[in-house]
């Protein structure tokens, strides 16, 4: 699973994560990936780079189920804490809680923190 | 039981290729296996055989292709190589350019795969 | 799972979302700048002795002597990278970077 924590334009983790998802995605391994802190950011409608000149990423998330990433999940208090609701965001996600996310993370072999 | 690593971070300006160093150097001394060494982000800077270090510090790069003759793979990612100029050129020896998919690789060899980063 | 913390407390807000997501009796290692939440008197020591009760927590001998700090808060227990590297044999790690 991919646990994202990293807002998208301020560094570069946010993208070269989702980079590793696509292509972790291609291999047909089974993957989620989880967003929670500052990474439910990335997920935010509207975001448009054209003017600080960095590459514009956030439609790429809309791929992620083609890619075979069906569990995708954002932690609602991170969500909260940002004034954020499932509707503010470019793909469809599973709000869950800190308890229920922590719960899928230990059914995980690899955790990959980005 | 066998560890693969990932580094997220460059050298020196962070402790967690230290970090990952010491992790590797007690796992090795507990008889374990490391499957290889993943660096992404920025952690390829870690790879480049062009650091100059004053004598009284550690020699990162070398740290490193002293533990590949060891025989642990050193991944270095391709795509965070180019954009950091890292290419095969510049590339300390016992490492190789390579693609994320043995990032993939890694994480299915190993029993554990634990990331340094910052 | 295991929770790698390696962030100053004072600055980060890391600690705080690991205890969120995390099942009793999980155990967090401190690393880094994470050791840093180890110390006694601070501002953040309500929130450590919380945590302290629902989990264990290590926290790196090498990097508290770096810091300095030779006396952790009651309950956290010194660890060298050899207890780390059997932790992370018993556990799926997770570095809350």
């Amino acid at each position: 699973m991919f646990v994202n924590r990293k807002a998208p334009h301020g560094s570069i983790y946010a993208y070269e994560g989702l980079e590793v998802i696509l292509i972790f995605g291609a291999y047909d391994q089974e993957i989620s990936a989880a967003f929670l802190d500052d990474a439910v950011l990335s997920l935010k409608k509207g975001q448009d780079t054209s003017e600080i000149g960095t590459k514009e990423f956030s439609a790429t998330f809309r791929v992620l189920e083609a890619y075979g990433v069906e569990n995708r999940y954002v932690e609602r208090e991170s969500l909260e804490q940002r004034g954020l609701t499932e509707e503010d965001l470019v793909m469809d996600v599973e709000v869950v809680d800190g308890a229920t996310l922590r719960k899928y993370m230990g059914e995980q072999d690899v955790l990959l923190p980005f | 039981m066998k560890f693969g690593i990932l580094v997220q971070e460059g050298p020196y300006n962070h402790q967690a290729s230290d970090s990952a160093y010491n992790f590797i150097q007690a796992a090795l001394e507990k008889g374990h296996e490391i499957t290889g060494v993943f660096f992404y982000n920025d952690g390829v800077i870690n790879t480049t055989k062009l650091m100059d270090i004053p004598a009284d510090d550690r020699h990162i790069s070398k740290r490193w292709s002293d533990l590949g003759a060891k025989g642990i793979q050193l991944i270095v990612c391709v795509a965070a190589a180019k954009r950091r100029g890292i290419n095969p050129d510049v590339l300390i020896e016992n490492a190789r350019i390579d693609g994320l998919g043995q990032l993939s690789e890694l994480c299915i060899e190993s029993d554990r795969l634990i990331t340094f980063g910052d | 799972m295991l929770h790698i913390v390696n962030k100053s407390p004072f600055k980060y807000r890391n600690l705080d979302t690991c205890v969120r997501v995390s099942e009793k009796e999980d155990p967090i290692i401190l690393i880094e700048d994470g050791v840093y939440a180890a110390l006694k008197g601070s501002s953040i020591e309500g929130l450590m002795k919380k945590t302290l009760e629902d989990h264990p927590v290590f926290a790196i001998r090498a990097d508290l002597k770096a810091r300095g700090i030779d006396e952790v808060l009651d309950g956290i227990e010194v660890c060298d990278y050899s207890c780390f590297v059997d932790m992370v044999e018993k556990h799926i790690p997770y570095s809350w970077l």
